[in-house]
């Protein structure tokens, strides 16, 4: 929650939400939807059909210059160097440490220029934590408030889609974008998401924000497109083991820790917190995030104390029951030990300790074409 | 339409009283503020209650919120129907997914719980304030 004295942001889908009855919350200090029908139905909805998000509260910030690419690749410790243009990648700013100030999206839509879309809570960090680092031959802006994000995702949403934009959709990738237009607006449509299922984040100015989301809906409508809420792009997120920053991964945990050494490209060069993660992966990671499901009843959630081996190990990161395949579900760090999939561990729910059991991740993994 | 067969209480339980017994269960404002129901936790048949102790748990997908009983009493029936299907208490707060049946010790407990009326004028102020 935030507790400064600033006032609440908008985003420009903000009448729009009131219009369509979203219950308002604070987050990352902004006024969003948390929900408009039902988090459950929400759920299903992108499952089975599509959703559409406002993620306009994230954070894009441009790099451009001759050393726009060296920048960004001693920040990240993804392979900035083997994006073509058009192409995306998940990444992440290290710390010295190999932990997370923030997970994040590079883009290249230039030979040397590049948009970086941050988590919405982190906006002023990163961007201080980047400015201190900028080489003189790298400009670094933050556009954040310039652009509306919307997130159109579920199985129908490339045939909601098709027919609004010049963007060749069929021929489009997973983690590739174009830009062209959508409903007559200028628009960047990436193949990306954070639900688990096909979809696409497009980016436009913000004055054009709400007629394009206005049209998705309409459009859309026959094909079963509903606007969804940030509780259940939780959920959905949650299924398919996304981490979620200040939950699942942050400045304690390291990247190797997070299970996500995919995005650590070792050959690349050097960056920052490489020589911290090549150590840890040297000697061995002494904990792991894992999926976990309950066994015995109760909702496992964040911050509830975790038992492995029957002693304290580290607190749920994330926990919730999981709508679509109906079970109650969570992440936690558990040490190397007690990580494999079958170890039994337990959760204080409050006061109570209740079985759960480690699972391979993600929980949930769309059928592909 | 609040039924006014019953009582309510302060924390938005009602509590419907009937030859000694009284059914116990979450307004149709609490389940609207907690969203989808996905979990609720009962006591044991035999337990014993005194009125506003916690006597178990109820889950939205986002929320934990405990349940008060309104009036002190054995535990006589729990609903094991709602346990296994949460979503009752979103479609039928009033009816099928009544919570428990107390043993009323003391009815004289009732009169300090406030009528449909009563409560309808205190929903309307926490509405608004």
């Amino acid at each position: 929650m935030s507790t400064s004295d600033s006032p609440l942001k908008r985003t420009p889908l903000f009448d729009l939400h009131r219009e369509l009855g979203a219950r308002i919350i604070d987050f990352a200090g902004y006024e969003m939807p948390v929900e408009f029908g039902g988090v459950v139905e929400e759920h299903l909805r992108v499952r089975t059909k599509a959703g559409l998000f406002d993620v306009s509260h994230m954070g894009e910030f441009f790099v451009f210059g001759a050393e726009g690419e060296s920048f960004l690749q001693k920040l990240t410790p993804n392979d900035v160097s083997r994006l073509a243009i058009g192409q995306a990648q998940y990444s992440a700013l290290t710390t010295e440490t190999g932990t997370f100030v923030d997970d994040l999206l590079v883009s290249r839509t230039g030979e040397s220029r590049f948009l970086v879309v941050v988590n919405a809570s982190n906006v002023e960090k990163d961007f201080a934590w980047m400015e201190s680092r900028r080489p003189s031959g790298a400009s670094l802006v933050n556009a954040s408030d310039d652009y509306a994000l919307l997130a159109l995702q579920g199985p129908q949403s490339e045939a909601i889609l098709r027919p609004l934009t010049d963007v060749d959709l069929g021929a489009m990738k997973y983690y590739r974008f174009a830009q062209g237009r959508v409903l007559g607006e200028a628009a960047t449509v990436s193949r990306t998401g954070y639900t688990g299922e096909d979809g696409f984040e497009i980016l436009v100015d913000a004055g054009a924000g709400e007629k394009v989301a206005r049209g998705l809906l309409e459009r859309g409508a026959s094909r079963g497109i509903a606007p969804i809420g940030l509780a259940a792009r939780d959920t959905l997120r949650l299924e398919a083991k996304l981490a979620l920053y200040g939950n699942d991964i942050d400045e304690d945990h390291s990247v190797l820790e997070a299970d996500l050494e995919w995005i650590v490209k070792w050959q690349k060069g050097d960056f920052v917190g490489r020589e911290a993660l090549a150590r840890q992966k040297e000697e061995g990671v002494a904990r792991k995030l894992v999926g976990f499901e309950m066994v015995d009843r109760g909702i496992a959630r964040h911050g509830y104390p975790v038992f492995a081996s029957g002693s304290p190990s580290d607190t749920v990161t994330s926990g919730s029951f999981a709508p679509y395949l109906k079970k109650n579900i969570g992440l936690a760090y558990l040490p190397a030990a007690s990580s494999a999939p079958g170890s039994e561990i337990e959760i204080d729910i409050r006061g109570r300790r209740a079985k759960a059991v480690v699972v391979p991740t993600p929980f949930y993994k769309r059928e592909r074409k | 339409m609040l039924p006014e067969d019953r009582k309510y209480s302060k924390e938005h339980e009602w509590v419907k009283a009937e030859g000694g017994r009284g059914t116990v269960g979450i307004t149709d404002y609490a389940q609207k503020q907690l969203g989808d129901v996905v979990y609720v936790e009962l006591p044991e048949v035999g337990k014993k209650l005194s009125s506003m102790q916690v006597f178990g748990t109820i889950e939205s997908v986002k929320a934990v919120s405990e349940l008060f009983c309104p009036v002190s009493g054995e535990v006589v029936e729990v609903n094991g129907t709602v346990v296994d299907k949460p979503e009752l208490v979103n479609s039928d707060p009033y009816g099928k997914a009544w919570l428990l049946v107390v043993a009323i010790e003391n009815e004289g407990e009732l009169s300090s719980l406030m009528t449909a009326a009563e409560y309808q004028v205190y929903l309307d102020q926490e509405g608004t304030g």
